[in-house]
């Protein structure tokens, strides 16, 4: 894999170097000689930049059961490019004309109902930034088997700002009769994979969303209309919605018995465990990087809960023997990546850098140990333990 | 005019203009639900008339479905999943999760294989064959004898190892 991060801990040199240079030729630094390029229609970015990429990874021997993975260290603020959005799917990215697309409401409402995607687009509109975070995200650290970097560990997640319609507007319209206790979502793709949400979130945040950074959603990221559950499990966001069936009783589909359940050690599994519980990650410096000597150094990560606001992230230099309160990027928004930031002077020794969060409820981040302690080695989803990044006195980061 | 009563005058006008409903989308039809509905409930509510049994769930699975999942289900490591082994580990240091160990359902085993497989051609089995090939992957654990039928009322019935195994999380 390219090392891009390198890069960017040697920019300062390069600027350095650079006026150096263009003092001695007597030339202003950063004149165009000529004319600029022409306009274009949509934008691509500089081609001096390494163009950051998803990693992908199938989990079986057909493709289209696996996952693609953000580049964290890559990226800047809370809002991930729509192209760099994480993907996880079980039958492939399906292509769907929207004019011959349809979302169906039926069981118990009183009006059972079709919608097109255009349809869908004339009820009012609501625009939210939220993470979403597949539950099974930094399944390699719980399993003890660590990857080298935070893109390979951490990127199953990705920050958005959405937009669609919320899912209680469609319910009305409908007509939502008082025995309706969970809403199976179903989406349009090859495996038609399914998901039981209670009526509960379904009234309270869940979107149906068409909208991504201001674009349509891509379609890997459920082209025409997918849901959007904020805060949950990201399996639960059904992608490619074409059917939403409100019953009294949940499906118990595949994916809600067979997987994004938790093993305990006891052998017994926790269903239903929807809510991603709160975590932090330092994505610069991290695992893959390396550091150009001592000095100043910003170290920055993203944190992120299901559960509401991050209240505060604490970021320690030498494996959590002391903590200090890092910086909170403005605004905290509810159930959205947190940037944070901490300044550090590097020593140049040996450190091991960590970072903890806290909610607004007063949940702390566990340790590794702590949280095998209760859930088990075997729990499989919905890991959230701190995370340490080791740098060594030559510069180069590991994971631990 | 007070404060209070302008803002109670716009909550009114804002309110005049949100409909309670808005008149989108058009009345779905009985077959066009029947058509899409394809869920099936532990309680064997969405299973469809038909039934079969592992005999002829073993033919079936020689042409469609042994090539990714092998021999008699067996799986292919880091491939493809195995449908069986695993009963008895769960609570162990290496618990390995199969229909046979894990799944709480047979009736959620019949609604993956309708919707989901074979993985390539999903959706073209017809009832019989995924009764038959339901029964054959539950006779292949030991959940039930050979020559068991299984249809719309016998397959919501058969109680599977690990039914007992789940609890509902309390985050
Ligand atoms: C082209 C390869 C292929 C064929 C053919 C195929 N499957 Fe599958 N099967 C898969 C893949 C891939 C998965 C995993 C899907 C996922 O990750 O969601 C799977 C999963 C399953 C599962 C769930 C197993 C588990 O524990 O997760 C069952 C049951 C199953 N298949 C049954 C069948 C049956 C019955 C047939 C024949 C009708 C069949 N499959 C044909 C590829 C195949």
């Amino acid at each position: 894999m390219r090392k891009p991060d390198r890069r960017r801990f040697l920019t300062t040199t390069a600027a350095i170097a650079g006026l150096t240079s263009c003092s001695s030729k007597d030339q202003p630094p950063a004149a165009q000689a000529s004319l600029g390029a022409h306009m274009r229609p949509y934008g691509e970015p500089s081609p001096y930049e390494q163009q950051p990429v998803r990693v992908i990874r199938e989990l079986t021997a057909s493709k289209g059961t696996g996952s693609s993975r953000t580049p964290l260290q890559d990226l800047y603020g809370t809002i991930t490019p729509s192209p760099l959005h994480y993907e996880r799917h079980h039958a492939g990215v399906p292509s769907i004309d929207p004019a011959q697309h349809q979302l169906l409401i039926h069981g118990m409402v009183d009006k059972p109902l079709t919608f097109t995607p255009a349809e869908i687009h004339r009820f009012p509109s609501f625009s939210r930034i939220y993470f979403l975070e597949c539950g099974g995200n930094m399944v390699g650290d719980l399993a003890g088997n660590p990857p080298p970097t935070v893109q390979a560990s951490h990127g199953l997640v990705s920050g958005t700002e959405w937009t669609g319609v919320p899912l209680a507007t469609i319910l009305r319209e409908a007509g939502l009769q008082p025995e309706a206790k969970w809403i199976i979502a179903e989406g349009a793709d090859h495996s038609r994979m399914a998901r039981s949400i209670p009526i509960e979130k379904c009234l309270d945040d869940t979107l149906i969303a068409y909208g991504q950074n201001g674009e349509a959603l891509r379609p890997e990221q459920g082209y025409p209309l997918r849901l959007l559950v904020p805060g949950w499990e990201g399996n639960v966001s059904v992608k490619w919605l074409r059917r939403l069936f409100v019953t009294d009783k949940p499906a118990m589909s595949v994916k809600e018995t067979a997987y994004y359940s938790e093993l305990r050690p006891d052998g017994k599994a926790e269903q239903f465990s929807f809510v991603m519980e709160a975590r932090s990650v330092i994505t610069k410096p991290s695992g893959g990087q390396s550091l150009q000597g001592p000095g100043f150094y910003e170290i920055t990560g993203l944190s992120w809960t299901g559960t509401g606001k991050i209240a505060k992230v604490e970021v320690s230099t030498d494996g959590g023997k002391s903590w200090a309160e890092a910086k909170l990027q403005q605004p905290v928004l509810d159930k959205a990546l947190v940037r944070f930031l901490y300044p550090w002077q590097w020593d140049g020794k040996d450190a091991v850098l960590q970072s903890r969060c806290t909610d607004e409820t007063g949940y702390t981040q566990p340790t590794r140990d702590q949280l095998i302690a209760t859930r088990g080695p075997h729990s499989g989803y919905h890991y959230n333990a701190i995370k340490s990044w080791y740098v060594r006195a030559d510069g180069s980061v590991k994971h631990v | 005019m007070s404060k209070l009563a302008l803002l109670l005058l716009t909550a009114t006008l804002l309110h005049a203009q949100q409909p309670k409903t808005y008149g989108f989308g058009k009345p779905a039809t009985a077959d066009q639900i029947a058509a899409a509905n394809i869920t099936v409930f532990p309680d064997g509510t969405g299973l469809p008339a038909g039934s079969g049994n592992a005999a002829k769930g073993a033919k079936i699975f020689e042409v469609r479905c042994v090539l990714c999942h092998g021999n008699k289900g067996a799986g292919k490591e880091g491939r493809y999943p195995a449908l069986v082994g695993g009963q008895g580990s769960l609570g162990t240091g290496k618990p390995k999760k199969t229909v046979g160990s894990y799944w709480p359902y047979a009736t959620t085993v019949w609604d993956f294989i309708h919707r989901a497989m074979p993985f390539n051609q999903p959706g073209s089995l017809p009832p019989n064959d995924v009764y038959s090939l339901t029964a054959y992957i539950l006779f292949l654990n030991g959940i039930i004898p050979e020559n068991a039928e299984l249809n719309a009322q016998s397959l919501p019935q058969v109680k599977m190892p690990n039914r007992d195994g789940f609890v509902r999380a309390k985050h």
